[in-house]
């Protein structure tokens, strides 16, 4: 993929937010210097899942209104070398920057590093709009359920309407017994029915409620088997060839048990 | 008992569903309405060769239909075309 991808989605809740973050930290941990844009104005949460809330001094709107530097708003994560966060305001709306400047901060922030990710809010108006403006390629997140599988396929035609063809596909929450069941759609169903290429699939996974409560992302823990699918994104990410997890053998019997020793 | 037996699943019913309203969905954005009107434009083109249309009343439009084996909803491009008059065409025997 192209080097400043937006994570987008269209509905609420499905994990945008998070798989910017863990994804992020997954490129950070792959060596690559990456900064994560929170775009969410008015309902920022970026900062929280990353476990940066307290350090934040200057955010993206004062950057565009010029009160400061764009380089005194990045927050350099001190446990991944390479990372960092640029945090939306949380006082401000959405108008209170135009897609023109956002255009503007994202080739600047394209620059000084390897990755720009751009955390993009649920909707599709003024937010969305700026959340796409300077980004290159999309992953485009969703869960196996008919509401957010119709509006990633709202949000995949407007990726397109704003000159974005690069749009991948990250099913999140999978649970393999329930598709087994036939009681969610499979994998292959939604990619189907969405017509794009799929980046990778995240099994639901109690550790994600752990690592939110903590404020540390996942894909550092060896023990989540989220954690292992978002690396594997990662390494997707940049380019390389890596096989889908074979959630079926992980999380029947033996994968569960295997998973309990590696604790 | 019926229901038992036959019933579909529910991830079936899920993707039958999508599909359905995905067409509504696309047709109603508007780099899909500009292909209904492509379409309508080249239909319109090759049936104005053979017979004389009234454009005014020419109706093009997503349509869904009961499958009749059960199998759900399908969609159809459903078409209205009204004919003014058949051309007489010419048959060129010569050549």
């Amino acid at each position: 993929m192209e080097n400043v991808i937006v994570i987008t989605s269209g509905k609420g809740g499905v994990g945008k937010t998070t798989s910017t973050a863990n994804l992020g930290t997954g490129l950070a941990m792959q060596g690559k210097k990456v900064v994560l844009v929170d775009t969410d104005i008015g309902l920022r949460n970026l900062d929280v899942v990353l476990g940066l809330e307290n350090r934040i001094v200057y955010d993206l709107v004062d950057v565009v209104e010029g009160t400061c530097k764009l380089k005194q708003a990045l927050i350099k994560d001190k446990r991944y070398e390479g990372l960092y966060l640029l945090p939306a305001a949380q006082t401000r709306n959405k108008m209170a920057v135009a897609p023109e400047q956002m255009k503007e901060l994202i080739s600047e922030l394209e620059q000084e590093f390897d990755y720009v990710l751009i955390d993009c809010p649920a909707g599709i108006e003024r937010g969305f709009k700026n959340a796409v403006a300077g980004a290159k390629s999309a992953i485009v997140v969703t869960v196996p359920e008919v509401s957010s599988v119709r509006d990633a396929d709202r949000i995949i035609g407007l990726l397109s309407a704003n000159g974005i063809d690069d749009v991948r596909l990250l099913i999140n929450r999978l649970r393999p017994d329930l598709v087994r069941k036939g009681d969610m759609l499979a994998i292959d169903d939604t990619l189907e029915i969405l017509g794009v290429d799929l980046i990778g699939v995240i099994p639901e996974d109690e550790m994600i409620f752990r690592s939110s409560n903590l404020g540390e992302p996942a894909v550092t823990d060896y023990s989540s088997l989220a954690g292992e699918a978002y690396r594997n994104v990662t390494k997707r990410i940049m380019g390389e060839d890596v096989p889908m997890l074979d959630l079926e053998q992980k999380t029947g019997f033996f994968g569960r048990i295997k998973r309990l020793f590696s604790k | 008992m019926g229901w038992f037996f036959n019933r579909k699943k529910s991830s079936q019913v899920a993707k039958d569903r999508l599909k359905l309203v995905l067409i509504y969905d696309r047709a109603g954005t508007t780099s899909n309405n500009d292909m209904i009107n492509m379409i309508k434009k080249d239909i319109m083109g090759v049936i104005s060769k053979y017979v004389e249309i009234d454009e005014s009343e020419f109706e093009i439009d997503f349509k869904n239909v009961q499958n009749e084996e059960e199998e759900g909803v399908s969609s159809q491009i459903a078409m209205n075309i009204p004919i003014k008059k058949i051309k007489q065409m010419v048959k060129n025997a010569g050549k």
